[in-house]
């Protein structure tokens, strides 16, 4: 039972206890924080083993991490002077007291993490892969078989990440109102991103994926539950992340083959998520903010309706174009393009696409090779083997493969 | 890369004119804006989506402090908007105004000006 138990306990646990006795050590201590609370989950396993499980595994963890802290603290000696010295503090009693496992001290503590992660002294890759070991509780091994990287890469930048963090003596605080604006504009665009490693990634791990994606939600739904953070871009990426998230057991099929936008079965797309999204997006527009997240979550809303409800694409278009108005992202340029060939039809929107010259870009060849095919079959053969030669999963590669096919 | 300023210009009676058309018309004229600015936002080449500017509540002050109202649209190249682009060449910024809808309007016109960098003195 406990082989179980004690992975599920480890993702679920690990990110807290972390998070509590690092924004109790400081940020420079990040390490130290996470070998005491590996070192707890050992003893679960050895102690688990021997004796079973414990009525309440999870106060058992606790315990036992803030006994490790604390002996930790007698007898490690660089420990002791340093942290000692940082909290001020006279007597073991008063450290024991202070690390504080409640609900409400875990919660306020992922959202001084989430800003001390997402500083914007280190790279916004680093953040990331920084909030799904810190805050998430992933392991190492499951960060780069979800990013399609290598330990040893993750681990070299969770390495330099924390160095730099350490140098820049970065504070786990929610930054004061004067900061607020700008510091939680970097949290968003690296909640964005953990939740499009997961939506996107091309990594066969179905169930690893999804957790990413609901982490990204979790998190986010942290920042709304704060007075400070609750700004209505804050709601409009929630709502964002629910009108992508309806689709996720759509997209893909049973066989694992990715199932394009079109191609999709309305009836797998998941209603409660999209309910949830609406009632996101109506706190969103309450006062009169317009952020790129907006725009993007009244996209994802269109996405949300059948392919021939009236107007559909005419307005998916004008938000991408007021989208890249608002800010250029290759990736919107691209979708922008999309959206002009199901209004203007493909001639016009092969005209818009060639303009973006993003030569080398997986989805500019698969778009062109979309738009090319009936009107000139060789350039948009031409195009999916391009694409073709820079997809990096199988999915995609399957995907191109039956498009160039039909070609034929 | 370069930046310039694209000024539109058009015949004042167009401007004065624009409140009479119908909600169809001004929907579709909003359309083509937004395609073009779109068109030049999707390449990265949109510095300041800038600002259109009014016709109510414009004076205009000269030399000793003398204010008079206006301009009035009965002056032929009205200004009514402008936005900053990004390009190589002004041949690149004069390509990308040919598409500018105020093309249509009559006596529109497209003004292409070079931004000066402030250390700039030739």
């Amino acid at each position: 039972m406990e082989r179980q138990l004690i992975p599920e306990l480890y993702r679920k646990e690990y990110g807290k206890m972390v998070t509590v006795l690092c924004s109790r050590f400081g940020i420079a201590y990040m390490d130290i924080a996470e070998d005491i609370v590996s070192d707890t989950f050992l003893s679960a396993a050895e102690t688990w083993g021997l004796r079973g499980v414990p009525s309440n595994p999870v106060s058992w963890l606790y315990a036992v991490a803030r006994n490790n802290a604390l002996n930790s603290l007698k007898h490690d000696r660089v420990f002791q002077r340093q942290v000692k010295k940082d909290l001020t503090m006279d007597g073991e009693k008063s450290f024991e007291m202070e690390i504080d496992l409640s609900p409400k001290n875990i919660t306020d503590s992922q959202l001084q993490m989430m800003f001390a992660i997402c500083h914007p002294s280190i790279p916004v890759e680093a953040q990331v892969s920084l909030a799904l070991r810190v805050l998430c509780g992933f392991s190492i091994d499951e960060i780069a078989q979800a990013l399609l990287t290598t330990k040893s890469n993750i681990n070299k930048r969770l390495f330099r990440a924390k160095e730099k963090l350490r140098l820049e003596e970065v504070k786990i605080a929610v930054p004061d109102s004067r900061e607020i604006s700008a510091r939680l504009d970097t949290v968003l665009v690296c909640l964005y991103l953990l939740f499009n490693e997961g939506y996107y990634s091309a990594s066969p791990d179905k169930v690893l994926r999804r957790d990413f994606c609901l982490e990204a939600m979790r998190l986010t739904y942290l920042l709304i539950g704060n007075t400070s953070t609750s700004m209505s871009r804050v709601h409009a990426l929630m709502a964002l992340m629910c009108f992508q998230a309806c689709r996720f057991d759509a997209r893909v099929n049973d066989n694992g083959e990715l199932v394009l936008y079109e191609d999709q079965d309305i009836r797998r797309w998941d209603e409660e998520l999209i309910q949830r999204g609406n009632d996101f997006f109506m706190r969103a527009i309450r006062n009169n903010e317009v952020s790129k997240y907006h725009l993007e979550a009244a996209i994802a809303w269109w996405h949300t309706h059948p392919a021939e409800e009236e107007q559909k694409w005419e307005n998916i278009l004008r938000l991408y174009n007021q989208r890249l108005i608002l800010e250029y992202s290759p990736v919107a340029a691209l979708n922008r393009a999309y959206a002009f060939y199901r209004v203007y039809g493909r001639e016009r929107a092969i005209e818009e696409a060639e303009k973006l010259q993003l030569s080398g870009n997986l989805f500019y060849h698969s778009l062109l090779g979309e738009l090319y095919t009936g009107v000139d079959n060789k350039q948009a053969r031409q195009h999916f083997i391009q694409a073709l030669e820079l997809a990096g999963s199988a999915a995609e590669r399957a995907v191109l493969e039956k498009k160039l096919g039909s070609l034929k | 890369m370069k930046e310039f300023a694209l000024i539109f210009r058009i015949d004042g009676g167009a401007a004065a004119g624009a409140a009479d058309i119908s909600p169809a018309e001004m929907q579709e004229r909003m359309t083509y804006w937004n395609n073009w600015m779109g068109s030049i936002a999707a390449r990265d080449r949109l510095s300041s989506s800038g600002h259109r500017l009014g016709i109510k509540e414009s004076k205009t002050i000269a030399s000793g402090n003398v204010v008079t109202d206006g301009p009035y649209t009965e002056v032929k190249e009205f200004i009514n908007g402008f936005i900053i682009v990004k390009a190589q060449t002004v041949d690149e910024a004069v390509e990308m105004a040919k598409g500018c809808p105020i093309l249509f309007a009559a006596g529109g016109k497209v003004e292409i000006r070079p931004l000066v960098a402030p250390d700039d003195n030739k």
